[in-house]
């Protein structure tokens, strides 16, 4: 019963006994609310550790990259130009010619754009946006623009006699299709194909097409590339691996030359031994194996793309080959050996195994940047040792066909992005490390 | 068992020498006999050659000179693969890739064995260590127990005549090391396979073997069963490196039949037994036990018998290790048996100490 009691007592008391056996910290404070603040503090000192590149990153590098995708979908050209025409438009059936309203709507948004300032016009933009479309559709828009002022109704004359493209229905189906803030034609023309005249999307003619077999070809040399670095750079990654650390380093310079050589010296000397009158054909003339009429031609061409790219790529193998080997000890093979199994098949069994997350590792690194290398295909690689960053790069600075070298780019990094997921679904991404 | 099997050299080096550059020998003159079923220590500090002995006998090293045969068979041009001997590595070189399983199938796949056979034999090789339950883990799921008796079936699964195990048991914590002990010792007694054991550590050595040879400098310093090592080492070295020694450096004296006097420095004459010192005059090392000193009231009945000053003690639980000065050494050492007359000792306190003339050999000065 007294028992009793004193618990009711204690749980009277319960809160005020609560707040005493608190624990606090040396001066006072609840040590509960101390931790939080220490905690707090780390957290901060850790973003603040990170933000500077985080901000560095997110302004040069994810935000151009988000500008670029936004870019291969982004179609305002004809919106803006064309607000009314296209209001006319919803109505046509897209077969015949559109009726006369359409052209006086066409003339009436031509005479607002040509009352806005030079610099803001929007016809400009929309005719070089046609003209990805619709050839000689860019002057028809441009010749049209500087008379428009003159033109009088019927206006469908008017522009029919100013230029014939106006009277030509795929140019107004054009319009219509693309009179939409958002367009798929950019990935339509990336994928080698094209709107039909009824608007469904087919393949281009055969001799049209590029980017297709141009993906292609980049993603085989690629693969190419990747095994050759794999075949040079296996058999000595595993002699580094067994050599003192003194030696293996030594030979690590060698193999990492290629990083500290400029490119253009690198470049120069590929091209020195390898052109027609180069070291090696010169050499095999002298020697009489090949005659002089038959000079081997090993670059401007694929063979020059794959020979300069795997020597620079190859420490991109090496690497994390060295770095995985280096931990698989000796006694592997020779336990493997010791079980009965001969040379061969300890190799084969037990030791080759075991490298496979550093094979992992350096193929994906050096497919990975092998399939968007643009320089040294540009400068040794001639016209069949071209890849798909080549033709983006001429979309960007001559062509200036930003959308579709967008879309390509967009194609190349989710190419890749998926190409990263499966190695990671696979190896696990924390294998891919150097040394 | 022990010395019966001795010599019918199942397992021979003889005049075996190894050099890796060419100037120092690492392995000098080795003669060794190993009997069939025999468990044979090879016991020495690291450097002392044991391990490259090891290495020959697998195949992993090639000897400079001399011969090693197997079973009558010189297997020096033999590669490691065609020796079939079983070996235990010093981190158990268990392949992570594989399975449990798979580990201990390997060695049969490589033979070409069926798949039914195979399974029969991993199964039995793996009830034998009572790991029967892991066949479907990796070695990194297992503790270092586990792998060691991993290892160990591994490299019986095959049923091979040989067995080389490489310090197998140096990663376990003490415990676990003793019991393995016991296992591994167990398992040669079961199958009768012969076992040629590596390692640093006498307690294991003497728990363990059949024989057990002492490496120094790259030679045989004793080869003895266990207990000889322990009561009788041949020389300096042995005595020192296997259990607890006193030593007490002198000149010899007179030689008398199998006896000897020495004089130590401070003057005081020791009867030893003559082990291996040549006469009159030369420097001898007194080997000396510690729990062979009687001290106290007995000590007078003993031939050599000495007045000694109590230095320190050491309370051990079961016994205590008194430091005391004999003869002018001030590292001698007595182990006293934890019983009222060792709890009566204080330091500083005077004592006689005394002993036989058979438990002080008389060594090579070294």
């Amino acid at each position: 019963m007294a028992q009793a009691d004193a618990s009711m007592m204690d749980a009277g008391q319960g809160p005020a006994r609560a707040e005493t056996e608190k624990l606090v910290t040396s001066d006072g404070t609840p040590l509960k609310r101390a931790l939080e603040r220490a905690e707090r503090q780390r957290k901060i000192a850790a973003v603040g550790l990170v933000a500077p590149l985080l901000i560095f990153l997110l302004t040069v590098f994810i935000w151009p990259i988000a500008q670029m995708m936004w870019l291969s979908v982004k179609n305002d050209q004809i919106v803006d130009a064309l607000p009314r025409t296209l209001q006319e438009l919803q109505t046509w059936d897209g077969q015949d010619l559109p009726g006369e309203n359409v052209y006086a709507a066409l003339h009436a948004d031509m005479m607002e754009d040509l009352e806005r300032d030079r610099r803001d016009r929007k016809t400009g933009p929309m005719g070089i946006r046609l003209n990805y479309e619709l050839s000689a559709a860019r002057s028809a828009v441009s010749r049209t623009s500087r008379n428009v002022d003159e033109f009088e109704a019927p206006y469908k004359d008017a522009f029919m006699d100013a230029h014939r493209l106006w009277g030509d229905p795929a140019l107004w189906r054009v319009i219509k299709r693309e009179g939409r803030p958002l367009t798929a034609s950019y990935y339509v023309a990336a994928l080698d194909r094209e709107y039909a005249e009824d608007g469904s999307i087919v393949q281009r003619d055969e001799n049209r097409r590029i980017y297709v077999p141009l993906f292609g070809r980049t993603l085989y040399l690629s693969v190419v590339i990747t095994a050759m670095t794999f075949l040079l750079g296996f058999p000595i990654a595993y002699y580094m691996s067994i050599l003192p650390m003194r030696q293996a380093n030594l030979l690590m310079i060698c193999v990492l030359l290629p990083f500290w050589t400029s490119l253009l010296v690198r470049t120069s000397a590929w091209i020195v031994l390898l052109q027609q009158q180069g070291v090696i054909n010169s050499g095999l003339v002298a020697a009489g194996i090949i005659d002089d009429g038959s000079r081997l031609s090993m670059i401007y061409n694929q063979t020059g793309t794959i020979v300069a790219m795997t020597h620079i790529l190859l420490p991109f193998m090496v690497l994390p080959l060295y770095s995985v080997m280096r931990t698989i000890p000796p006694s592997y093979m020779r336990a493997a050996k010791s079980l009965g199994a001969t040379p061969s098949t300890a190799f084969r069994r037990v030791y080759f195994p075991q490298t496979l997350p550093g094979i992992g590792a350096g193929g994906v690194l050096v497919f990975i940047i092998s399939i968007g290398y643009y320089i040294t295909p540009a400068l040794v690689g001639g016209q069949s040792g071209r890849m798909i960053s080549n033709e983006i790069a001429r979309h960007i600075q001559q062509s200036l066909n930003w959308g579709l070298a967008a879309a390509l780019g967009t194609m190349l990094l989710v190419g890749v992005l998926i190409l990263y997921w499966l190695f990671n679904r696979f190896v696990g991404s924390d294998s891919l490390k150097f040394g | 068992m022990v010395a019966a099997s001795q010599g019918d050299g199942f397992v021979a080096f003889d005049r075996v020498q190894k050099s890796y550059d060419g100037e120092t020998l690492v392995v000098k003159d080795l003669n060794l006999s190993i009997g069939k079923g025999e468990f044979m220590t090879m016991l020495g500090p690291s450097g002392s050659g044991k391990t490259t002995c090891l290495m020959m006998l697998a195949g992993f090293e090639t000897a400079t000179s001399g011969e090693i045969t197997l079973d009558q068979r010189p297997i020096n041009s033999v590669p490691p693969h065609k020796r079939g001997i079983g070996m235990v590595f010093q981190n158990y070189a268990l392949f992570p890739h594989m399975t449990v399983g798979e580990n201990l199938s390997f060695p049969l796949e490589v033979r070409g064995m069926g798949k039914s056979e195979r399974e029969k034999k991993v199964k039995r090789a793996l009830d034998m260590v009572q790991m029967g339950a892991f066949a479907g883990r990796r070695p990194a799921q297992l503790s270092g127990g586990q792998q060691q008796r991993i290892a160990l079936a591994r490299a019986l699964v095959f049923e091979p005549q040989l067995v080389l195990m490489d310090e197998p048991l140096g990663a376990l914590d003490k415990n676990l090391r003793e019991r393995m002990q016991y296992e591994i010792k167990h398992i040669h007694q079961n199958l009768g396979v012969t076992v040629v054991y590596v390692t640093h550590d006498q307690t294991e050595a003497l728990t363990m073997s059949d024989n057990v040879a002492v490496f120094d400098d790259g030679r045989i310093q004793q080869l003895a069963p266990p207990d000889v090592l322990y009561e009788k080492p041949e020389n300096a070295f042995v005595a020192a490196f296997i259990g607890e020694n006193n030593t007490l450096k002198g000149k010899v004296q007179s030689v008398n039949g199998k006896e000897c006097k020495v004089k130590l420095p401070d003057g005081s004459v020791i009867t030893a037994l003559k082990v291996n010192v040549e006469g009159d005059g030369v420097q001898s090392t007194l080997s000396l036990r510690p729990e062979r000193v009687v001290l106290g009231d007995r000590a007078a009945e003993m031939p050599n018998k000495f007045e000694a000053e109590v230095l320190e003690l050491i309370y051990l639980g079961d016994h205590i290790r008194v430091r005391m000065n004999v003869c002018g050494d001030d590292e001698f050492i007595v182990k006293v048996p934890n019983n009222t007359g060792g709890r009566a000792m204080a330091v500083g306190q005077k004592a006689p100490v005394g002993w036989s003339v058979e438990d002080c050999r008389a060594l090579d000065p070294s």
